[in-house]
């Protein structure tokens, strides 16, 4: 504790040393960033591994050609709330709860500007979670029209249907009021010294996805509220024979839909642009021109989104226009990729656990981009589309993507967290298992598609037998590898103590604070001369 | 007569090869349980497994690639498909390249000092102006297909497609001809959970129909695509043809086949619990034979 906290204190003692509550209490009724962090983290972790048994049971009968194990009505319900699960409840609360932990520690404030909104964006998740999920215990079964929800099938869906709607709404409430405390923590709370270009770049991608948020989450609710509408209520928004158009559905379900994709990799964009320069040894290159690059990409985002219906029958201008869009993101990302190389260039590198992560990250990141750019090429994407062609590019940016970069993020900052250094040698074969199978299964998916196999179907023609065991094979291995990330973890705290700064190559404000860091931090800002050294 | 399309690429490929090849060489192995699956699971891994470390040197095979198809479009879209994968391949040993040569020599265990750059507005001119150059050589070709794509007129067959769960119904204009087309008998018995049939032993499992849609060669082949309940998709990759069928809607859509044959594809937009069991067979005939089969249609009705 520096000596300006404890002056801090002098003036109101009845507050003095107030720890975190005890009980269940201390986590019903947080307001604290910090354990507020650690609830979106845990919360997203559990949902990671319900949305993995349910992709099991998916590569389990997709394994052999035949149908073994599970209905084609029971299959569809796995691959809808695999991939709900997995957007709504893994991959964006692991990505809220890293904002909560690092961007106060990060911009030296006390905690998020909205300390009591902050404990309900959360709290708000686990109930949407739970009704989500009993929907798989209603007559009719769970959703099973996919995660995009397009009508009229949807509108098939049984008794949990509503259930669907509603919890999609709690799930967007959620995030627009994590999104509204990102921004204004990030924008009133900053030590005096940081200027918006000063601020690292995990809180500046954080800032552009936060505004993203802002503008795409109502129209998901306004898209879904249609849907019940026409389900419920008597209107015709997308059904014919009332005088609606089912495709317009799909117009604003991907205006919400593409800026949704980079609100899942823009903050892990943030996270890799950390991790780099630390354990290079050496200053993120072009910090300035990444800040552009992302709020290009940000931009971008708003108007490519009818490239994910380009069979859907749109006006030849209308394709031509979403096609050169969509290769334009291309030039701000391939900026990204260039920055992180040419930040490892000339530097001293070591390869920790979070760094590897952070490489396998570029590397297949970059896979991803490469056939997202494929997918670009609209006569192309013609023969791609709604192919396996498709599930292997966005598990691609997903999977060793955002979630590789979640992976890093939590092996960086853990011995902040938790105060020990984490087993490496275990991180490293966690991170070597979880390469390897995650190519294994995503891999051979490109071939697949090219091939000729639609997404979304529950047994397949003989001649995609061989691939898809393998793929099986590959996503039995990933999801067992991650039992490992569990237990390192549970046993984090038997590490040796960490220091301060734990890293050698760590800069800024979050490695001033002592590890583990204390329930309060920077209850006074930090000082412009220690914030100075910190980012400059 | 040829037969291409999807259930071919495998016969093609170098796994079907290679399964020739072992079950020559391999005595088979008896399950236990003496039932069929397990058996070629087992074979599918081990061949699976090999295929894909024989993957990068058969780059070339059909299994691993998109089908070039048997119209003009459908070749033109292959090869702007390979146009901009090449591109990739290229970007990507540059880009890696230079990751990879950085990961072995800039590492502090190789007594490495870190620079102190931190920007150069050269490069970055330089890589944000090179794949704006490429991309522009990208889209040129590709705008030029989509052109062609989109011309739909003057056909010399105009076909209703109508999407239905879970099959095809084919109304061809100007005539009585109209029937609707579903999966096979041999497939829907095999499809059964657990039917104990295994699939390898039906032909062309989930990809036969009791009646395919037949046209002529050479003509010009209008679909107008609709459908009467939730949203399909009309997919044949060998016409490199995809066109949603949307209720309330009808999508116009156009190919014309250079080659006869048999071609197939599957519904490609989810549309329920039997969306994985609705496929489409296209058989392509010289037009002499078009004409016979139509006035064969006529005589049945």
């Amino acid at each position: 504790m520096t000596t300006a906290i404890t002056d801090a204190h002098d003036t109101h003692d009845d507050h003095d040393d107030h720890g975190p509550a005890k009980g269940i209490g201390r986590w019903l009724f947080s307001t604290n960033h910090k354990d507020i962090g650690t609830m979106y983290l845990v919360f997203s972790l559990l949902m990671f591994f319900i949305g993995g048994t349910m992709a099991m049971v998916i590569r389990s009968e997709l394994a052999i050609p035949g149908l073994q194990f599970v209905h084609p009505e029971f299959f569809n319900q796995m691959t809808t709330m695999h991939a709900l699960i997995m957007v709504f409840g893994a991959v964006m609360p692991a990505f809220v709860g890293l904002a909560n932990w690092m961007i106060p520690l990060m911009i030296g404030a006390p905690d998020m500007a909205l300390p009591r909104m902050n404990n309900w964006s959360f709290w708000i998740l686990p109930v949407a979670f739970t009704i989500l999920l009993s929907t798989l215990f209603m007559p009719g079964g769970a959703p099973a029209g996919g995660w995009t929800m397009y009508p009229p099938l949807v509108l098939q869906t049984g008794d949990s249907f509503p259930f669907l709607i509603f919890s999609v709404h709690l799930m967007g409430l959620s995030s627009i009021m994590g999104a509204i405390n990102v921004i204004v923590t990030i924008i009133n709370m900053r030590a005096p010294e940081m200027s918006l270009l000063k601020m690292p770049m995990f809180v500046w991608t954080w800032l552009i996805t936060a505004y993203l948020l802002i503008a795409v989450m109502p129209v998901l609710a306004g898209a879904v509220t249609m849907l019940l509408t026409d389900q419920f209520f008597g209107t015709s928004f997308f059904l014919a024979a009332g005088g609606g158009d089912p495709v317009m559905f799909q117009h604003i379900f991907w205006f919400f839909g593409h800026p949704e994709v980079y609100i899942m990799i823009l903050p892990a964009f943030g996270v890799v642009s950390e991790i780099i320069p630390t354990f290079a040894r050496k200053k993120l290159f072009g910090h300035d021109s990444m800040v552009y690059a992302a709020s290009c990409i940000a931009f971008l985002s708003f108007i490519v989104w009818a490239h994910h219906m380009f069979t859907v029958g749109m006006p030849l201008t209308g394709q031509l226009f979403f096609m050169f869009a969509t290769m334009l993101i291309a030039v701000p990302t391939g900026v990204k990729i260039f920055n992180w190389v040419a930040t490892m260039w000339r530097g001293a590198m070591t390869f920790e656990t979070p760094m590897l992560f952070s490489l396998a990250f570029v590397f297949l990141f970059s896979i991803g981009g490469f056939s997202g750019l494929m997918l670009a090429v609209q006569p192309a994407d013609v023969q791609y589309h709604d192919t396996y062609f498709v599930v292997a590019h966005f598990h691609y940016v997903l999977v060793p993507g955002s979630i590789f970069a979640i992976m890093a993020a939590a092996y960086y900052w853990l011995p902040k967290w938790t105060g020990h250094m984490y087993n490496e040698t275990l991180g490293k074969v966690h991170f070597w298992a979880s390469a390897i199978f995650v190519n294994l299964t995503f891999f051979p998916m490109h071939f697949l598609g090219l091939a000729g196999m639609p997404r979304r179907i529950p047994d397949y023609s003989t001649q995609f037998a061989d691939f898809n065991t393998v793929a099986s094979v590959g996503a039995i291995g990933f999801g067992l590898s991650q039992l490992m990330f569990v237990w390192v973890i549970l046993t984090a705290k038997k590490g040796e103590k960490a220091t301060a700064r734990v890293w050698e190559g760590s800069h800024g404000l979050e490695w001033t604070v002592p590890s583990p860091a204390p329930y309060h931090t920077f209850e006074t800002p930090p000082k412009a001369r220690i914030a100075g050294e910190a980012f400059d | 007569m040829r037969t291409i399309g999807q259930a071919e690429l495998h016969g093609r490929g170098y796994l079907s090869t290679l399964r020739e090849l072992f079950d020559g060489l391999i005595p088979p192995i008896q399950p236990l349980d003496g039932s069929q699956g397990e058996q070629s699971m087992i074979r599918n891994l081990f061949l699976g497994l090999l295929g894909l470390t024989l993957a990068g040197s058969a780059a070339a095979e059909w299994a691993l690639n998109m089908p070039k198809g048997v119209t003009d479009l459908s070749l033109e879209t292959y090869d702007l498909h390979m146009m901009v994968f090449w591109w990739c391949v290229a970007i990507g040993i540059v880009v890696f390249g230079v990751m990879i040569f950085s990961l072995i020599k800039h590492r502090k265990s190789q007594g490495a000092e870190p620079a102190t750059f931190t920007h150069s507005t050269t490069a970055e001119i330089i890589w944000t102006t090179i794949p704006v150059i490429i991309l522009v050589l990208m889209a040129v070709p590709t705008a030029e297909t989509m052109v062609k794509m989109e011309d739909s007129r003057n056909p010399d067959l105009s076909i209703v497609v109508t999407g239905y769960q879970w099959k095809w119904h084919y109304k061809y204009q100007d005539t009585d001809v109209d029937f609707y087309s579903s999966l096979a008998r041999s497939s829907l018995e095999a499809r059964r959970k657990a039917s104990g049939i295994d699939p390898f032993s039906v032909a062309n499992y989930l990809l036969e129909v009791d009646k395919p849609l037949v046209v002529p060669r050479g003509a010009k082949v209008r679909l107008l695509v609709t459908s009467n309940d939730v949203i399909h998709s009309w997919w044949v990759p060998a016409l490199s043809m995809k066109k949603d069928a949307i209720p309330g809607m009808v999508n116009e859509t156009w190919f014309r086949a250079n080659e006869t044959g048999t071609y197939r594809g599957q519904c490609a937009e989810l549309c329920g619990k039997d969306h994985g069991y609705m496929p489409i067979v296209v058989e392509v005939v010289e037009p002499e034979a078009f004409d016979a089969w139509v006035a064969s249609q006529d005589a049945e009705l």
